[in-house]
């Protein structure tokens, strides 16, 4: 086998053929646990199905659990089944089921180890998956560090030959503060080597990513008023209308702010902040990001420009549902935040003295995220007060999610013979019902692993950098004694409210 | 809403389409392209069925044209809809007499301002869709050689006319075979020596793929006929052993040197879905010009 080994059938030109993964296969470390039954797997259909894995791919499940192999197929069809976004095919799962393995074992097992380790040889020979694996940690953090050393110990984590590869997926949280974002960084960096190490933040789907740059850098009229010349301030928003259901071990003593702001909303801010990359590749694109996250401050007053809460019982969406500190599982003296909001400020030319204000929460008014530029006022208005009332600031919305587009608010005239300007939205959305052929963000985040593609995950710097952001506000927090509340389906506290105010600014409604 | 004209012209049509717009609460403002379909009487249910479907994926303004007889006087009657389980609007326009030289009169006031125009026939194909008068509006020209009634001569007819933009819906039947074929050589990473194909008489998907395989690989390759209708058996000879591929109805065995044979799932896919990959780029199709250059350089097979 020589590494440079170019396919003739493969031409740079043919946009028709998909970019398939070559040999490989994936081992999923945790794989009866709920993210890899209903994510990981269905994601893995929906690729087979669209013929984007390669025919030698096979998965293997690491678990807890004394399945047989049988048993194991049986209870991965029926969640590939439930959770497919694409059409069922009988004869799809069939070609998967073949390269299907199970090990069961926890993770100190040293048999279990070498039960992988000889099963993964075995596809290489049986399956062709030419020793090129990556390994999925869909685990709980605290388990990282003892599986990346297992790996290391036996082996796994070193590519057999020059041409194959081994690499390791780690889902956030990145730690929980900067000490231990460091640590974590530490322990996988000492067994992959960094462009073997893909972290993902599923949230931020590589879709998204490509159609803010895209939005950004392809066009010229945006970019001439993108910065504090006529940008007043930007909101990032990432509301959901859920409470925390089953999380309630996860979440508690998390919250909102190491949940979202510290990776989601922080790399939101980065992309709509940055410079143009000097082009899109990985590295560019990373220097770019945290140069903004080097110069992002937390608010130097964190009494005034941050504000925490969580939600009491009341009405969402037409059910009675109950509050943090009532659902199943949470102490009920938690200080645990469901809603973030703080001032992030940009020490760049660009941006000086224009705040980004992030908020994150659970059981608000609706699922939504989206980023809101709102704009200055225009510097002289040649009508009476009373002709723009109704004209608040112009605003281009960014929204992520659900219905992904872009919104343009602006003042035009009402209709008729008085002079009366109001506000008015255009909006565009990626495609009308486009929906049903966007690929699930799982799926780009599983080829792109598959496909050695990295450039728009977060790499450690980037943790490293969000965790000095955002660690000052948690600290604060820490010391508080008490939180806020917001009843459930409303927008927040008012505390959030005030938090704008002082600054002479109001939150959207998204 | 769905609004009829009989013996009408393009602005009246243009104005119902408006109307029908603002009645249904504007369904159809973002629209990316003018798809125009060209067909008879027999087809224009299919075709228009095919083509909306296509629009839930590429929201279009759908123009179907249904070119009648040549005889007696010029009419054009119209059909607009706009909402109605579609993200777009369509116009189905009927004409008939001297008008049927002259459809593009109609059309041109209809397309989209800015944005691409793609034309499909779902039948028989012009002699030149580049120069066909409706043809020479569009950026993507979609012919369907399956559907002639003689499909290699009229795969060949429109490769010998290629212009850029130009794309047979035979070549986009392969996109599945071929991708399995890199896949192959992906994992095989071995030269190929010559190849064989079997295939049903007269398709011209397998003498595209036969001329794919040829210009990229140079190699020769053998097409024999067989009893299923497509593409039923692709063999590579590699320095390293065989790359098999056998397709019988929905299940395909694939095998790979140094690898048990496996099962792949290839299935067949629905006109829309073709249309689809078609659309997704508007720009010349590189590889499919190179292949039908070969194949015609090749001579006949």
């Amino acid at each position: 086998m020589s590494t440079s080994y170019t396919n003739p059938l493969r031409d740079p030109n043919d946009r028709r053929l998909p970019r398939i993964a070559g040999p490989c296969g994936l081992v999923i470390f945790g794989v009866t646990g709920d993210l890899a039954q209903r994510k990981l797997i269905p994601a893995i259909y929906d690729l087979a199905n669209r013929g984007l894995l390669p025919p030698s791919f096979s998965l293997i499940g690491f678990a807890r659990h004394d399945f047989d192999i049988e048993e194991f197929a049986e209870r991965t069809k029926a969640a590939a089944k439930a959770g497919a976004r694409t059409q069922w095919r009988d004869s799809v799962w069939d070609q998967l089921a073949g390269g299907l393995r199970f090990v069961p074992g926890t993770f100190d097992d040293d048999a279990a180890w070498l039960n992988l380790a000889s099963t993964m040889k075995e596809l290489d020979q049986q399956q062709g998956t030419g020793g090129n694996h990556a390994f999925y940690l869909s685990i709980p953090p605290a388990f990282f560090d003892v599986v990346v050393s297992k790996l290391k110990q036996h082996g796994l984590a070193d590519p057999d030959d020059d041409g194959s590869w081994r690499r390791v997926v780690v889902e956030k949280p990145f730690g929980h503060d900067l000490k231990s974002a460091q640590k974590l960084n530490a322990a996988v960096a000492e067994v992959f080597p960094r462009e073997s190490v893909f972290r993902i933040d599923h949230y931020l789907g590589k879709e998204t990513v490509q159609n803010i740059l895209a939005f950004r850098f392809a066009n010229g009229m945006f970019e001439p008023i993108w910065n504090n010349h006529y940008v007043d301030h930007v909101q990032i928003t990432m509301a959901e209308d859920i409470g925390i259901g089953t999380r309630a071990g996860y979440y508690d003593g998390i919250g909102a702010a190491r949940d979202v702001i510290q990776n989601h909303l922080l790399q939101l801010m980065a992309l709509i902040a940055m410079e143009e990359p000097v082009s899109f590749d990985a590295g560019s694109l990373r220097i770019e990001k945290q140069k903004i996250l080097a110069n992002a401050r937390p608010p130097q007053r964190l009494d005034l420009h941050t504000a925490r809460a969580q939600y009491v019982e009341g009405w969402a969406g037409g059910v009675e549902v109950d509050g943090y500190l009532g659902e199943e599982g949470i102490p009920p003296d938690s200080l645990t935040e469901t809603y973030a909001a703080i001032r992030v400020d940009i020490g760049t030319r660009r941006w000086a003295g224009v705040p980004f204000y992030l908020r994150a929460g659970k059981r608000l008014g609706r699922r939504v995220t989206e980023v809101a530029v709102v704009f200055k006022q225009a510097p002289h208005l040649p009508f009476s007060k009373l002709e723009v009332e109704e004209l608040g600031q112009n605003a281009l919305v960014m929204r992520i999610q659900p219905d992904e587009g872009v919104t343009l608010r602006f003042g035009a005239k009402v209709p008729g013979t008085t002079m009366e300007i109001r506000d008015v939205n255009m909006d565009f959305a990626y495609g009308g019902t486009f929906v049903q052929s966007s690929p699930e963000a799982y799926e780009r985040l599983i080829l792109d692993v598959l496909l050695g593609d990295p450039p728009l995950f977060p790499q450690h710097e980037e943790v490293e950098l969000s965790w000095r952001i955002l660690d000052p506000v948690i600290e604060h927090w820490a010391r508080q004694k008490r939180i806020d509340t917001y009843p459930a389906g409303t927008w927040g506290p008012e505390s959030a409210d005030k938090m704008l105010a002082r600054d002479g600014r109001r939150w959207r409604r998204p | 809403m769905q609004i009829e004209l009989n013996d009408t012209n393009a602005s009246e049509i243009a104005r119902a389409m408006v109307k029908a717009r603002i009645a249904s609460g504007s369904p159809a403002m973002d629209m990316v392209l003018t798809f125009v379909v060209i067909t008879d009487e027999d087809g224009v249910a299919d075709a228009l069925r095919d083509a909306t479907d296509l629009a839930k994926e590429h929201p279009a303004r759908v123009i179907g044209v249904i070119r009648g007889s040549g005889r007696g006087a010029a009419t054009l009657d119209a059909k607009v809809r706009v909402g109605q389980e579609t993200s777009g609007e369509s116009v189905l326009l009927r004409m008939s007499g001297q008008l049927v030289k002259h459809a593009e009169s109609v059309v041109l006031p209809l397309l989209l301002p800015d944005s691409p125009v793609v034309v499909w026939w779902p039948g028989e194909a012009p002699a030149d869709p580049a120069e066909d008068p409706i043809g020479r509006l569009a950026q993507r020209r979609l012919t369907d050689s399956e559907a002639s009634s003689k499909p290699v001569h009229a795969l060949r007819a429109v490769a010998r006319r290629y212009e850029p933009g130009d794309t047979d819906l035979a070549w986009t039947r392969l996109t599945p075979m071929r991708g399995l074929l890199a896949a192959a050589l992906d994992q095989t990473r071995s030269k190929v020596r010559s190849a064989e194909l079997v295939a049903g008489p007269g398709n011209p998907a397998a003498v595209l793929l036969a001329a794919w395989l040829e210009d990229r690989l140079r190699i020769d390759v053998s097409l024999t006929e067989g009893s299923y209708p497509h593409v039923s058996e692709v063999k590579l000879h590699t320095d390293a052993g065989d790359v098999l591929i056998v397709r019988e109805a929905d299940t395909t065995t694939f095998s790979v040197p140094g690898a048990s044979e496996r099962q792949v799932p290839l299935v067949t896919r629905t006109v829309p879905e073709l249309l689809a990959e078609d659309l997704r780029r508007l720009d010349a199709d590189d590889v499919y010009e190179s292949t039908v250059k070969h194949m015609l350089e090749k001579g006949t097979r």
